[in-house]
């Protein structure tokens, strides 16, 4: 990330630009390089837009009363109710087995497509082909499944939706594996093939560690897409294996309850904590340069 | 390493098998569980297309071109042309809204920099279906808006906001926005300073050296956030059938429709080939401007 070289300026890749410029950096422009303070304004607006409706679900999950749109007073009851609440909670193990299944698959298939994509190929097909599913549209993916399935006579259930979260998710983690495996050092492998090591060992005991910190990231990106996926899921659950998205998707059809207030705020505590963690994980690794 | 012979000498032939051979622990789960439960799955959906549907979902396999041809017919043409509309809507809209703040995000120092950045991703990691959910309860007559707007006195009944192809435009806006912030920031972020600081100093006033250096080279960003609204937009079904009440159809709704109400599976995948040639053809087109935007400056 950003050393703490930056001289003058506040941004490292300007002092590197300024110093390839082999240009004495000018301090001359101070005002900001024309930046005028008004530019936070729609910055902060942006803001308002995307955290006031957050901010709503949150505060009407302390809401006393059983009506979403008054308030009436603080409570803390729905709480309770939410976790008392049989289809949620199903709603929750469904998506959380979902969500570890998939992650498993995604991230053994998605780093040994990396290892391999990045050691083996050298055109660019087999890597735009393991990348596919994260472009794919996901009703396009769900529906092929579906049509996929019902053909097979596969029965529906948790299964099926790891398959199909297995399938996007694999190509995440083979993206983000693949972009950390282009910044390591190319001779620590060498050095261990000319000592003598197969591929196997050299990929287990050099490779493997050296990549931690980007399949732990491209795993937790799986994870956290899997648990928020509702349209491919949606397509190849059965309706007795509802995830979670699909029960709100059900809730908020036929009527909702606030429960829903307080689940969406323990989900966006528990999105904070881990986008954070993620943050603080990349930042000691050094994942992003 | 880079040279492919086309005449391979018996002893290159062997050095790539074993090559191939090498390389198949590592590649072949993966392509195999791809090829498995993704191409042969879109393929499929291909091949269904020149079928007729089954009278219960699924098809009889008696070829037909009648799928594609009814996608002439003036319903489909007016859902696939509304639902580019509004998906270009969004997509114009969330560039005025991103780009500013994208702007005002790569002029921050570091440290509020990755806090300025985390913040606008953030609302995107929560549940997609909550955040729409909270949509229903500030457009509803009843919502929140109303209430304030009645509160100040802008209006005495309130306003129907909900179900409206307005509220489907703000829904897919608020829930693609960072996508469209992410990448120009990237681009905005790498952007040379000392290009626009050279304009200034030869004298272009603030908004001139904005508009000659800063954004033409933030162009292919800006091109790839327009992308990451696009598609996703296009495609959704659940904001125009939760926030506009079903009423605003567009291609996606149309999709489901066809697999779980008119149980017509062939019509259905049709469909959603349909949008995504669509959407290749737009990615295609992207692919090509940015490209030329790109390179361009530099041969001239």
């Amino acid at each position: 990330m950003a050393e703490a070289t930056a001289p003058s300026t506040d941004r490292a890749d300007e002092s590197v630009s300024a110093m390839t410029d082999a240009a004495p950096a000018p301090v001359t422009s101070r005002p900001r390089r024309g930046r005028p303070r008004g530019i936070l304004v729609p910055l902060w607006l942006g803001y308002v837009f995307l955290y006031l409706p957050i901010l709503v679900v949150v505060v009407m999950s302390f809401n006393e009363s059983r009506n979403l749109f008054v308030w009436t007073g603080f409570s803390l009851r729905w709480y309770p109710e939410l976790f008392a609440d049989g289809a949620m909670m199903q709603g929750l193990a469904n998506t959380l087995i979902v969500a570890t299944g998939a992650t498993l698959i995604a991230t053994v298939l998605g780093t040994l497509l990396a290892y391999g994509i990045h050691h083996y190929t050298r055109g660019g097909l087999i890597r735009a082909f393991a990348i596919a599913p994260a472009i794919l549209p996901d009703l396009l993916l769900g529906i092929g499944l579906l049509t996929f399935f019902s053909l097979l006579s596969f029965t529906l259930g948790l299964h099926s939706v790891i398959l199909a979260h297995g399938v996007f998710a694999t190509a995440f983690v083979t993206a983000i594996v693949l972009a950390r495996m282009a910044n390591l050092d190319p001779s620590l492998e060498e050095a261990s093939r000319d000592l003598g090591m197969g591929p196997a060992k050299t990929f287990l005991r050099v490779t493997l560690p050296q990549l931690a910190p980007g399949i732990v990231a491209g795993a937790l990106l799986a994870f956290t897409l899997s648990l928020d996926e509702f349209v491919i899921a949606f397509f190849t659950t059965a309706p007795t294996q509802p995830t979670l998205p699909i029960v709100i998707y059900s809730m908020v059809r036929f009527g909702v309850t606030p429960e829903v207030n307080a689940l969406a705020t323990l989900l966006l505590l528990v999105s904070i904590v881990a986008v954070i963690s993620a943050q603080r994980l990349t930042r000691l690794t050094g994942t992003s340069r | 390493m880079t040279t492919t012979t086309p005449q391979a000498t018996p002893a290159v032939r062997a050095q790539r098998a074993r090559r191939g051979l090498a390389a198949a622990p590592f590649l072949a789960p993966g392509v195999l569980f791809l090829i498995v439960f993704m191409a042969i799955p879109v393929g499929l959906l291909a091949f269904y297309t020149f079928f007729k549907r089954g009278r219960f979902g699924g098809l009889v396999f008696e070829f037909t071109l009648d799928n594609w041809a009814k996608l002439a017919e003036p319903l489909y043409v007016g859902v696939i042309l509304q639902s580019i509309g509004l998906a270009f809507i969004v997509t114009v809209l969330a560039l005025l809204l991103g780009y500013p703040m994208a702007y005002a995000i790569a002029g921050l120092s570091p440290k509020w920099r990755t806090v300025a950045l985390i913040a606008v991703v953030l609302p995107f990691w929560t549940n997609f279906l909550i955040r729409t959910y909270a949509w229903i309860l500030l457009l509803n007559n009843a919502g929140f808006v109303n209430q304030w707007l009645q509160a100040i006195g802008i209006t005495d009944e309130p306003i129907s906001m909900l179900y409206t192809p307005q509220a489907i435009v703000v829904g897919l806006l608020y829930m693609y926005l960072p996508l469209m912030v992410l990448p120009l920031y990237a681009s905005l972020q790498q952007l040379d300073p000392s290009l626009r600081e050279a304009a200034t100093n030869l004298g272009a006033s603030p908004w001139r050296a904005f508009r000659t250096v800063t954004l033409p080279l933030s162009l292919p960003g800006a091109l790839t956030g327009c992308i990451f609204v696009f598609v996703p937009a296009m495609s959704n079904f659940v904001i125009p059938e939760l926030i506009g009440g079903g009423k605003t159809v567009m291609v996606g709704n149309l999709v489901r429709d066809q697999f779980y109400e008119a149980r017509d599976w062939p019509f259905g995948a049709t469909l959603a080939l349909v949008l995504t040639m669509l959407l290749v053809v737009v990615i295609v087109i992207q692919a090509a401007v940015s490209r030329r935007v790109t390179e361009g400056p530099r041969r001239g």
